[in-house]
């Protein structure tokens, strides 16, 4: 069991995330940056989808209350048992009555904690993730309260001692470049507003949460047309139409919105084109006040990128499972 | 109708049959997705009609989007636009107080995201919609039962649009800039659409009321949602009914003890019956609701 002794800003229950619950409107959810939190399960000998906590921004303090092999990573936030700096990224055995706290962070936007066994919550329609829109999921449906206690599942706690190298570590900065596919509804745009959002710093603002980040830049401007029936008057506005986790929409052509893992589903906005899926574990670690600048690819692209991911992860895993 | 396909990332497509909201696009998208789900092609994760588009989750690891795309295509010069196909539904009384106090506290929060900050989003949905009484605008927005298109943005939250001809739908803009709140069960338009907001929530459509039992059940505490705890369903007929606060007070306190059900009855039509004469269907729908 571990107890909550003070809850920082946001620490919620995440795993891989649920799929296949679209059509009824719920989003998968899941761990925002997916890289940072399989590579803390297998540092602590968990199957690579078990429940961690995700942390964002501000570090809890947690009481452990058995003995655990535990790992951090993720965002740097440098973590402390009962005051002692210890690293991220490896495995550290904690005893009983141990307290785990961290300083402020200092690169990345959430920092991932696993403890070995995997953190035991009810599973609701096949994940253990919290989605706390509509309060499922996780424990209690909610971010972790001050006072909450939560038990951990049957696990290996003999210590084993892993560590990443830095090659295995990404690298965390202040402004991004992420990778999107044009489509969706872009023909609303005009093109030269098209050229623009590619070549524009936008910049995240405090409105950045699971559901999705708001970025302040540019104006852009759409192709003229008679709004059809039922759309809504604004140019910006369509039959509402569905949102993949991703998506970029323009609500009246200023301050895009990109979902995200918890984003809603579906709405009557334009949407201009989606984050290529293994770029929103990058998402995931950027701040509010950090910058990104949004990079064209093709279809063929987008795969070529997913694919690299894909073998990031599986050289990850070859190098802590073996 | 030319279906125009959009790539939406790596695992998503999305192709839009028409620009515009007409039913006959809405029952298309339902035909085509439902061919989709019995082929149970590998790869595919969600199917998702939506009103006048479709948008399909693949793992694009066990199949292509082009090959997809293809695919889809092959559905559409199938499409024999079977408007005949039966559907059995419900028709549900939708009790609605307008013009109350919560989502009135809520928009003013909002005002500076809005075309006219002046105005509340009552008075701007009248304004644009050409109604001088909020009587008469209320009057218009329940007169006719709505069909529930899709539950969409978050789980529970009902899309219905209303079965009236398009000269005399109630049309309006979203939000300049969405809101970061919408109290729960707010009652909103935007478009053509009319829909109840589950839970608190983001959102982007003009608030005008508020509905007094719930969408959306998680706990699956009430009678309604005993087998799911969402409670609009595909091709539901919704009739919003316009009530006072006294009645808002009673069903709060029915859906606090548990024992809160909805007026539903059941109907069988088909898209034909609807798109024929949605009028003699309107009043039947009525009829059945509430004199059976």
């Amino acid at each position: 069991m571990i107890k909550i002794i003070n809850p920082g800003i946001y620490v919620s229950v995440q795993d891989k995330g649920r799929n296949g619950y679209f059509e009824m409107a719920m989003p998968p959810s899941g761990a925002m940056d997916e890289y940072s939190f399989i590579a803390a399960n297998l540092l602590v000998g968990n199957e690579e989808n078990a429940a961690c906590l995700e942390v964002t921004y501000l570090g809890p303090t947690i009481e452990f209350q058995e003995d655990y092999t535990i790992a951090i990573t993720g965002g740097e936030m440098p973590p402390k048992i009962n005051g002692e700096r210890i690293p991220m990224w490896q495995s550290v055995q904690v005893k009983t009555g141990d307290i785990l706290s961290f300083d402020f962070i200092t690169k990345g936007a959430r920092t991932y904690i696993a403890i070995s066994g995997g953190i035991d919550v009810p599973v609701v329609m096949g994940a253990r993730s919290t989605y706390t829109s509509i309060g499922i999921g996780g424990y209690k449906g909610r971010p972790l309260k001050e006072g909450d206690v939560l038990e951990s599942r049957i696990g290996n706690h003999d210590h084993v001692h892993k560590e990443l190298p830095s090659s295995y570590i990404p690298n965390f900065k202040t402004d991004y470049e992420i990778n999107v596919v044009l489509g969706m509804c872009s023909y609303r745009f005009t093109e030269d507003s098209i050229k623009d959002f590619f070549e524009c710093e936008w910049k995240v603002t405090p409105e950045a949460d699971r559901v999705g980040y708001r970025l302040k830049g540019i104006q852009l401007q759409f192709k003229e047309r008679e709004q059809p029936f039922g759309a809504g008057s604004n140019p910006s506005n369509i039959v509402d139409s569905g949102y993949p986790i991703g998506s970029i929409q323009i609500p009246n052509g200023t301050e895009p919105i990109v979902l995200l893992r918890d984003g809603v589903t579906c709405g009557g906005f334009v949407t201009l084109g989606t984050v290529v899926s293994s770029d929103l574990n990058t998402m995931g670690q950027i701040k509010t006040g950090e910058t990104i600048k949004f990079n064209q690819v093709s279809m063929e692209e987008a795969l070529t990128i997913r694919k690299n991911y894909q073998s990031r992860v599986n050289q990850l895993k070859n190098y802590l499972l073996s | 109708m030319r279906f125009r396909y959009a790539y939406g990332g790596d695992e998503f497509l999305f192709v839009e049959i028409s620009e515009d909201m007409r039913l006959e696009s809405y029952f298309l998208a339902l035909e085509i997705t439902s061919k989709l789900r019995e082929k149970a092609i590998t790869g595919i994760i969600d199917i998702c009609p939506a009103n006048s588009s479709f948008m399909i989750r693949f793992n694009p690891d066990h199949i292509h989007p082009d090959s997809l795309i293809k695919l889809l295509k092959d559905l559409e010069k199938e499409a024999n636009h079977s408007s005949d196909v039966s559907i059995t539904s419900r028709i549900v009384d939708v009790p609605i107080l307008f013009d109350d106090p919560w989502s009135h506290e809520a928009i003013m929060r909002f005002r500076d995201r809005h075309q006219e900050p002046e105005m509340t989003d009552i008075e701007y949905s009248m304004k644009v919609n050409g109604f001088e009484q909020k009587e008469d605008f209320f009057r218009a927005l329940t007169d006719r039962p709505y069909i529930m298109l899709m539950v969409a943005f978050m789980p529970g939250l009902c899309t219905t649009y209303q079965l009236t001809s398009e000269e005399k739908h109630i049309q309006a803009p979203k939000y300049v800039k969405p809101r970061t709140f919408t109290p729960e069960r707010a009652f909103g338009i935007g478009g053509a659409f009319a829909c109840i907001y589950p839970v608190d929530a983001p959102g982007g459509y003009q608030l005008v009321g508020r509905a007094a039992a719930p969408v959306l059940d998680k706990d699956q505490r009430l009678p309604d949602f005993k087998e799911s705890m969402i409670f609009p369903r595909i091709g539901d007929i919704f009739k919003y009914r316009m009530i006072d606060q006294d009645e808002y007070q009673q069903i709060r306190t029915q859906v606090e003890d548990g024992t809160f059900k909805y007026n539903i009855k059941e109907i069988t039509y088909s898209p034909s019956d609807l798109l024929s004469n949605m009028d003699t269907f309107s009043e039947e729908v009525t009829r059945r609701l509430y004199h059976d």
